[in-house]
């Protein structure tokens, strides 16, 4: 499969009045299109600082970025990105809530109207728009939020810590739903989490950082040889706690 | 929850809850009613003088003559005053503050004039007021302009600069520019601030007209109880305090409808 997402040497200082941090140093990785790939790493190792350079919302101090080959230069129309809370808009209903991303990129037509309906349909949020946030359970609002993200139709999704906000078993239903709806809507995705079990359940790939300044110390290969794979079967798959003891040994070392 | 079957706890428990409202009210009117019955009675058995004090029916009196000594066209004039020095203010303020948080940089510039204005009692400006644009009317809006603007920048500046960061990342992932964070995200997320400042500025204003007519004294509220008060007409003075009292009220309960009606076209304007 070919790459679509290529990042090669990336670096990030930050200055302050006091001193010059490097929060991560001399990073390189390549996605393949549809691949999920998730980045763990101690606290403070910078990788919502890589998630954000990805998503050309911070600056970096040295390497590149390229999208389908493509150079980019600040905030990308391929990139989708979820934060961790879903930062609905109390004050609008829920398709409203969703066209935000086309209204702003001035899209707001009948045709993109259309498209955002019928993925309100698709994910069983239909009979919902014309509802407010404060009117949903945790799961549908994160529900909301990533149809609001696909609505303008990215090719990768980066999500930061998008579901710890979240309880655990509506976390665990909420990965499994946007897992399958990634999968269905054949998106790329980067996940950056502190949660080992969500990033294997998750991921074909699971990058390791080290602690800061954050460099890569390893990128493991997760297989379950599951047909149609999804978090939660992952999760009883007698190998989920062999991966599982590998990443906590490679986390442990570091602290 | 059933509408149909109430049990009894729950009639019980609104029953009482009506009752202890009731009590409050009947209070409120017992201490009103009392207290001018009291100032009445001592006024008319000579225990306090009348002159000094003034009486509930002497009041009456004045007010019922509303016609003769234009009291009328002094309650229009401080209601024109206030409304006027109301609007320019909170309107003037939020234009402001939008400058404010467009450019941190002016922010920065600005914020100790600011922090030694919001400090200083703007009365104290009158005279300078008065020489720059004259005594009458627009050195009274002006002065109340003066006591509302400053308050209604830094508040409103504040709501902006509070408001909810990651909100405002995520319309960056979208590209949102800056015009469109501050027209997407910013303003209608500090709707109440605005509301709030609404309610904090018409009593502001009411302060400013007040002690603009008292400094230029020509019409208004204001003028009448400094004039009484220099001729000892107690009676106007506590008529027109009283006035004054009812049309602060009046007025406030008009922002609060202002604010059933923008709360309303608000989710309005977002159904459509």
């Amino acid at each position: 499969m070919e790459n679509i997402l290529e990042v090669k040497g990336i670096s990030k200082k930050y200055q302050s009045k006091k001193s010059e941090i490097l929060a991560i140093d001399n990073i390189n990785f390549r996605v393949k299109k549809g691949e999920f790939v998730s980045i763990i790493g101690p606290s403070g190792c910078g990788k919502s600082t890589l998630l954000s350079i990805i998503a050309g919302l911070e600056d970096k101090t040295a390497g590149e970025i390229y999208i389908e080959g493509e150079k980019i230069e600040g905030i990308s129309d391929k990139i989708g990105y979820m934060l961790q809370r879903d930062c609905l808009l109390e004050w609008r209903t829920i398709l409203s809530n969703t066209m935000l991303g086309l209204e702003i990129k001035g899209k707001n037509n009948n045709e993109s109207k259309e498209y955002v309906e019928n993925l309100l349909k698709k994910y069983n949020l239909y009979d919902f728009k014309d509802k407010y946030p404060s009117e949903l359970s945790g799961g549908m609002r994160q529900r909301v939020a990533l149809i609001r993200t696909l609505a303008v139709k990215p090719k990768i999704l980066l999500l930061d810590e998008a579901f710890s906000a979240l309880d655990y078993q509506t976390r665990i239903m909420v990965t499994n739903d946007i897992y399958s709806i990634l999968k269905k809507e054949n998106i790329t995705a980067i996940i950056v989490t502190h949660d080992i079990s969500e990033a294997i359940s998750m991921s074909d790939r699971v990058m390791v950082l080290t602690k800061r300044p954050g460099t890569i110390k390893d990128i493991h290969k997760i297989n379950f040889e599951i047909e149609n794979r999804n978090p939660i079967n992952c999760r009883q798959s007698p190998k989920f706690s062999k991966y599982f003891d590998t990443l906590w040994k490679e986390l442990g070392v570091d602290e | 929850m059933n509408n149909f079957i109430v049990s009894k706890e729950r009639k019980q428990y609104l029953k009482s809850k009506r009752k202890k409202k009731l009590l409050v009210l009947i209070t409120q009117i017992s201490i009103l009613i009392i207290f001018l019955a009291v100032w009445e009675i001592l006024a008319n058995k000579k225990i306090i003088d009348s002159f000094i004090t003034s009486q509930p029916s002497r009041i009456f009196e004045t007010f019922m003559n509303l016609g003769s000594n234009d009291l009328l066209k002094h309650i229009g004039v401080t209601t024109y005053e206030t409304i006027v020095g109301f609007l320019l203010g909170t309107i003037l303020g939020i234009i402001i503050a939008i400058i404010l948080w467009w450019s941190n940089f002016l922010a920065k510039v600005l914020d100790p004039y600011l922090v030694v204005l919001n400090s200083l009692p703007k009365v104290a400006l009158g005279p300078v007021i008065i020489i720059w644009v004259g005594a009458g009317t627009p050195a009274i809006i002006v002065m109340a302009v003066a006591i509302s603007l400053v308050v209604t920048i830094l508040e409103n500046l504040n709501g902006f600069l509070r408001t909810d960061k990651e909100l405002i990342k995520m319309a960056r992932t979208f590209k949102a520019s800056k015009l469109q964070i501050l027209l997407k995200i910013i303003i209608p997320a500090n709707i109440s601030t605005f509301i709030n400042s609404l309610k904090v500025n018409i009593g502001l204003s009411l302060v400013g007209v007040i002690s603009g007519e008292f400094l230029v004294s020509k019409a208004g509220l204001g003028y009448l109880i400094v004039y009484g008060g220099q001729v000892f007409k107690l009676d106007l003075v506590m008529t027109s305090v009283l006035i004054l009292g009812v049309l602060a009220g009046v007025m406030y309960a008009g922002v609060l409808l202002l604010e059933k009606f923008i709360l309303k076209t608000k989710k309005v304007q977002v159904k459509k």
